[in-house]
């Protein structure tokens, strides 16, 4: 049998991993794919969590994270593409309109 | 054994993975690299017993949303995007945000304590399938919520049509007095 400690330890890697992705790339494409690996390891701690508690609520926040991640990444990279066709960049750095 | 064998293989690639993803050049390796990762998420899940999630997982994660991914880095040039430089100027602040954020959570998961146990043990998960047992619990207890998102995915498919189409009464404007003449 896995500790749980095991599961949650990794889910805590991943997320650093996504948050630090998040901060560093200037893509915007990629920042959201970072905020794709924060949910997942979200998503991992709750089916953990959710296996050794012996419930099912965990799976189910699973369930509907991952469709509402299906959701934000639609209308995300809708709002990149509509970017890019106005202002010819997805660098972070270069949108900057709003700065002043 | 072979389960630790197996987590510790998982988690190996889950890291390295990761890591890759977010520090390679090219956006399409970053995308590969983040493929290979929801694979290892989803054997993960059938460690944990959660077979509907890992189908779910390799399906949507894998199938349709990095699919999507591919897509709109195909609609940008990302030839260009391979001689800039990848990084924010503040890099290593927020690598040092990071690593601080790392230590805070590994230090407060000493402190979990857990709470009581549900009525779905793993025999009784076992013994209906896990897709039937999940399947009861969204129809019944879930039910409102599993509505709130359908309505969340339509708002999804219609939002991502209007944001994505071309503006045609613009383009069509433009190109009227050609036509003209």
């Amino acid at each position: 049998m896995i500790p749980l400690s095991w599961y949650m330890s990794l889910a805590a890697i991943l997320f650093t991993i996504g948050a630090y992705g998040f901060l560093i790339r200037r893509n915007v494409i990629l920042m959201f794919l970072s905020i794709e690996l924060m949910l997942n390891g979200v998503n991992l701690n709750l089916v953990a969590m959710s296996h050794y508690m012996e419930s099912l609520h965990g799976q189910m926040f699973t369930f509907f994270i991952i469709a509402v991640a299906a959701a934000e990444a639609a209308i995300g990279l809708g709002i990149v593409i509509s970017v890019y066709r106005n202002r010819h960049t997805i660098h972070v750095d270069e949108i900057n309109q709003l700065q002043g | 054994m072979f389960a630790k064998f197996f987590f510790l293989y998982c988690g190996f690639v889950i890291t390295f993975c990761g890591l890759a993803a977010v520090h390679l050049r090219n956006p399409v390796h970053c995308v590969l690299g983040v493929l290979v990762l929801f694979f290892h998420m989803a054997g993960l899940y059938l460690l944990l017993n959660a077979e509907f999630l890992a189908a779910v997982q390799v399906i949507v994660y894998a199938g349709a949303i990095l699919v999507l991914y591919l897509f709109v880095l195909f609609l940008v040039d990302i030839r260009k995007e391979l001689l800039l430089p990848r990084y924010v100027d503040s890099r290593f602040a927020a690598g040092a945000f990071a690593v601080g954020l790392l230590v805070c959570l590994l230090s407060i998961l000493r402190s979990f304590v857990s709470g009581p146990h549900g009525s779905w043990s793993i025999a009784a998960v076992s013994r209906v399938t896990h897709t039937r047992a999940l399947g009861q619990e969204i129809y019944s207890s879930y039910i409102l919520p599993f509505e709130i998102v359908a309505l969340i995915l339509l708002i999804a498919v219609i939002g991502g049509m209007v944001l994505a189409r071309r503006d045609s009464a613009v383009s069509g404007e433009g190109k009227r007095p050609e036509e003209e003449k």
